[in-house]
């Protein structure tokens, strides 16, 4: 048909003008007139606010406003749930300043409006904020025991939901069990942590009592339908653009997070531009986080290491509210099983309140605490039978013949885990000859004779991507010859714009270069959800794909008839459409375009223009699927982990953009390293977070990150007409649980065990002091009520 | 707090002089951003971990987020906005398009400048080098491989050899 581009390395049109710094992020904005916000943030992780004195702010020169709850009105209802779980018990919502009641620290309470970013941060010193503080709920365990601090005095304990699921006979199956190990398994609490931080700029025209808002949101079109709604105004009237987006991953989609409505707010009460940006230290505090899990997790297996049973009941701290709902615990059922058969399987998370900032997902929204659930579990189940890591797991593995295979939980949007287009055994094959295993275990024993202690450890997952409900797309062709593709949902650095690009040249049959994407502004397509779940390629682009073939057939329909041939006579190369064979004869899409949109007369029953909306809908997720497997060193001395090889590979279907792919696939994996050994939050018995800087919370570097070497398995999927399964978060899941394999391996000797993520290299050092030391979970006494017997 | 004590400074960013009254206690990122509008640097965390808003003071390396601008009176700056020669990109800028070494993109003027100053001093470095002298930038989409090629390749292009 036409050139092609779909799976070529194209190179990112967006890169020239964020290579050379003109590209145009949120604070790069400098509207007339504009005025700056600063946020006034609890400093108690519970209290009751008795009073806000801000005369004297208000009287520093330069002060515009201090708005609180009280001016806000109706503006400050609670959020949207946006996530109505079926186990839900007290779902509770913020709202976007605290109105006489402070649930966490750094909750809005109040905000400034000045004529500098500087004289409204001295302004919030000068707010005068009477707390009674009150003894807060931080610890998980500990919230949910019978008299903790209540985070919602309204209700009669901090639990907000719970959600069992069942598959098959548990009971049964643990009964006739060889075997059943039981382990309590921790992933910690983390951030996102995206180089750019949130920020919103909003203009108000009063002439034309029209809003116009920049927001650094996944989400542009969800954020103006809030907008509209919370401040009054008819949707028309609102408009909401997502600039540049200097990273996303999760966090920046609240559904609103306060500023968002604050500053549209201010902007349409002062009659003037605003611009609020939060700094680092904001950012740790009122923006979400994400992770903290406690498992307590039994698996039920013949001696020969074939799965029986699986039970999970895990407590997930959902922070001081729960807009998402436990959308976390929720995706971490979801993908549980991982790649292996499973026939009964029991899961119940417990979702529970505590003062500290809300959680929401973050790369992977709890698909990495299942998998290092899954993985370690299978580890141990290993260990005890004196089976081999990777034997156990081949013994269990869904194998193509197998598909589609229903795995037996349930991911977002109500979708069955389904096993389809997929070979996890040609991926471990893949793996293990990449990683050379069978190699490295034969020489393992004479390094550690010579005091070496080198360790392989492999993880498996299965990633659930492309969730629904939509993504909407409009394609049309311009008498210039360009090609303009609109959608809603933005970029955070994805390259979808290129992307895009790629799907929509190569299915119409013309140049990149004439495609013209716009996406991420609600004044240019208003219908979509948002960037978020590997949703991009699966979801969007192929509602592009979609859009276009119907524009394209609409063109060689209008050319049949100019040029009086038969349509299915025609093709299209490079923008012209052309007889088949007989490439003289033919008309230019730019001509067709001008054809069909007349001044004078058009015929009865044509629709003007050469152009179609289209919306694809996906039935439910894709999945897809990956292995990584590293080896390592382990200094016994000091605990520090020298990586030495680390391989990747993955199977996210059809690629649209292989170094798109790469990047990703890269990118995911060095955030799971983050999470594996540097990235954690800490809090203070009185709620206070103690990790508010790069200095205390650990992003890692270059050093850091090892060279990963990169597998592609393309097994298209079948429910997209691309083929493409999405790639944005897979890289995350199996970091963690791969290295603890890898340590434990390395450090045999000693009889580590390691169940909680991130572990540091004191921490290591811990576990070859103390050998099987479980660190943190034997503090706090166990809540009474897990719903199940133990196995 | 609430320094509003001002003063006139010129400071010299990309061949041009600017000359501006400020407050004492403005940031020089802030300066750089808001004050002259160049807003190719970028500020990613306000205390000089992440590298974002480096920019070459007097030839070397600095965060401009741990400067007062009153500091840069009479100074030399060049950022972002000079790297490329009008419209012939540095080959830094090249290699990085080419090997896919920015993703959001937010980190990489701050990157790009330290690289500059890098591979000026260091024409044929190992990978092993580029990571340690990348190690005072923060990228949280790219895992940095992608980077490291990007100035491994642009180092190769500045000898003169094509990769």
């Amino acid at each position: 048909m036409s050139t092609r581009l779909i799976g070529e390395r194209v190179k990112r049109r967006e890169d020239h003008r964020l290579l050379t710094g003109t590209a145009s992020f949120i604070d790069d904005l400098h509207l007339p007139n504009m005025a700056h916000a600063a946020v006034l943030r609890s400093v108690h992780a519970k209290a009751r606010i008795r009073r806000i004195d801000a005369s004297k702010a208000l009287a520093l020169p330069g002060v515009l406003a201090v708005i609180t709850h009280e001016d806000l009105g109706a503006a400050n209802d609670p959020m949207p749930l946006l996530n109505n779980d079926r186990g839900f018990i007290s779902p509770r919502t913020h709202r976007a300043l605290a109105p006489g009641q402070v649930r966490f620290v750094g909750e809005a309470v109040a905000l400034v409006v000045a004529e500098s970013r500087y004289r409204a941060e001295d302004a919030l010193e000068l707010i005068e904020v009477d707390y009674d503080p009150s003894p807060a709920a931080v610890e998980l365990l500990a919230a949910t025991q019978p008299g903790a601090p209540l985070v919602h005095d309204d209700t009669n304990s901090n639990i907000a939901c719970r959600t069992p699921h069942r598959r098959g006979d548990v009971e049964a199956a643990f009964a006739k069990a060889d075997i059943v190990i039981a382990e309590e398994l921790r992933p910690e609490r983390g951030a996102a942590q995206p180089m750019e931080t949130r920020g919103c700029v909003a203009q108000f025209d009063a002439s034309a009592d029209h809003l116009t808002v920049w927001d650094t949101t996944q989400a542009p079109v969800s954020a103006r339908g809030l907008i509209a709604a919370k401040l009054g105004m008819p949707e028309a009237h609102v408009t909401v653009i997502a600039p540049d987006v200097g990273g996303g991953f999760g966090v920046k989609i609240m559904l609103l997070y306060p500023e968002e409505l604050l500053i549209p707010f201010a902007a349409r009460r002062l009659k003037r531009p605003v611009k609020w940006i939060e700094d680092r230290r904001e950012h740790f505090l009122g923006s979400n986080h994400e992770r903290l899990m406690i498992h307590k997790a039994e698996l039920a297996a013949t001696k020969d290491g074939v799965l029986l049973g699986l039970r999970d009941v895990y407590y997930y701290d959902s922070g001081a509210y729960c807009p998402y709902g436990p959308i976390n615990a929720e995706c971490a059922q979801g993908i549980l099983p991982g790649p292996y058969k499973i026939p009964a399987i029991h899961t119940e998370y417990i979702a529970v309140y505590s003062n500290t900032p809300v959680v929401s997902p973050y790369r992977g929204a709890g698909m990495p605490h299942g998998n290092f659930v899954m993985e370690t579990m299978m580890n141990r189940l290993a260990d005890r039978l004196g089976i081999d890591r990777v034997e156990i797991r081949r013994r269990n593995l869904v194998r193509p013949e197998d598909c589609p295979y229903d795995g037996g939980t349930v991911f977002q949007y109500n979708t069955a885990l389904i096993h389809r287009d997929c070979d996890y055994p040609a991926l471990l094959t893949k793996l293990l000859g990449a990683l050379g295993y069978g190699h490295f275990k034969a020489s393992q024993a004479s390094d550690r004779a010579r005091g070496v202690y080198k360790g392989i450890g492999i993880g498996c997952y299965v990633e659930g991507t492309g969730i629904p409900p939509y993504e909407g797309m409009e394609v049309r062709i311009e008498p210039t010859g360009h090609v303009t593709v609109s959608t809603g949902y933005p970029s955070q650095g994805q390259g979808h714009q290129t992307t895009l690009a790629q799907v929509v040249a190569e299915t119409l049959g013309v140049d990149p270069d004439k495609v013209v994407v716009q996406a991420g502004r609600t004044d240019r397509f208003a219908w979509g959800v948002g960037t978020f779940a590997s949703r991009a390629a699966v979801v969007g682009c192929t509602a592009a794909q979609k859009a276009t073939v119907k524009v394209r057939q609409r063109a060689l329909n209008l050319a049949a008839d100019k040029l009086e041939v038969a349509a299915s006579d025609l093709e299209i190369v490079a923008g012209r459409v052309q007889l088949k064979g007989v490439p003289g004869v033919g008309i230019t899409l730019a001509e067709l375009a001008a054809a069909s949109n007349p001044i004078i007369t058009l015929e009865p029953g044509v629709e003007p223009g050469l152009r179609a909306i289209e919306y694809h809908r996906p039935e439910g997720a894709t999945f897809a699927s990956g292995m990584h497997g590293i080896i390592l060193e382990v200094d016994i001395e000091t605990g520090m982990v020298r990586i030495e090889r680390y391989v990747v590979v993955h199977d996210c279907g059809v690629m649209i953009n292989p170094a798109i792919v790469d990047g990703q696939a890269l990118g995911a994996t060095a955030q799971g390293i983050g999470g594996t050994f540097y990235e954690k939050l800490h809090f203070d018995e009185a709620g206070q977070l103690l990790t508010t800087t790069f200095m205390d919370y650990l992003i890692p570097t270059a050093m850091e990150i090892p060279r990963i070497e990169l597998h592609h398995l393309e097994h298209p999927s079948s429910l997209n007409p691309l083929g493409a399964k999405g790639v944005g978060e897979g890289g995350v899941m199996p970091v963690a649980p791969a290295f603890a394999a890898a340590v434990e391996d390395a450090l045999a000797p000693f009889g580590v065990k390691i169940n909680a993520a991130p572990f540091s290299p004191p921490d290591v050092l811990a576990l070859i002091l103390g050998g099987t030391a479980d660190r943190e979970e034997q503090t706090v006494p166990h809540p009474p009520h897990p719903s199940t017997g133990s196995g | 707090m609430m320094s509003s004590e001002t003063r006139t400074i010129r400071v010299t960013i990309n061949g041009r002089a600017f000359g501006r009254t400020i407050e004492t206690n403005l940031l020089l990122s802030d300066f750089i951003r808001h004050e002259v509008e160049l807003t190719g640097t970028h500020v990613g965390c306000e205390h000089g971990v992440c590298g974002a808003c480096t920019i070459l003071f007097e030839g070397k390396p600095a965060r401009s987020c741990l400067m007062l601008a009153v500091q840069a009176d009479g100074a030399r700056i060049e950022t972002i906005e000079s790297l490329a020669d009008g419209e012939r990109l540095h080959p830094l800028q090249t290699a990085f398009a080419e090997n896919h070494g920015l993703q959001c993109g937010y980190c990489t003027p701050g990157i790009l400048m330290t690289m500059k100053a890098y591979l000026a001093e260091t024409p044929r470095p190992t990978e092993a080098q580029v990571r340690e002298a990348l190690s005072g930038n923060l990228c949280r989409c790219t895992g940095y491989q992608q980077i490291v090629e990007a100035v491994l390749q642009a180092a190769a292009l500045m000898r003169g050899e094509r990769p």
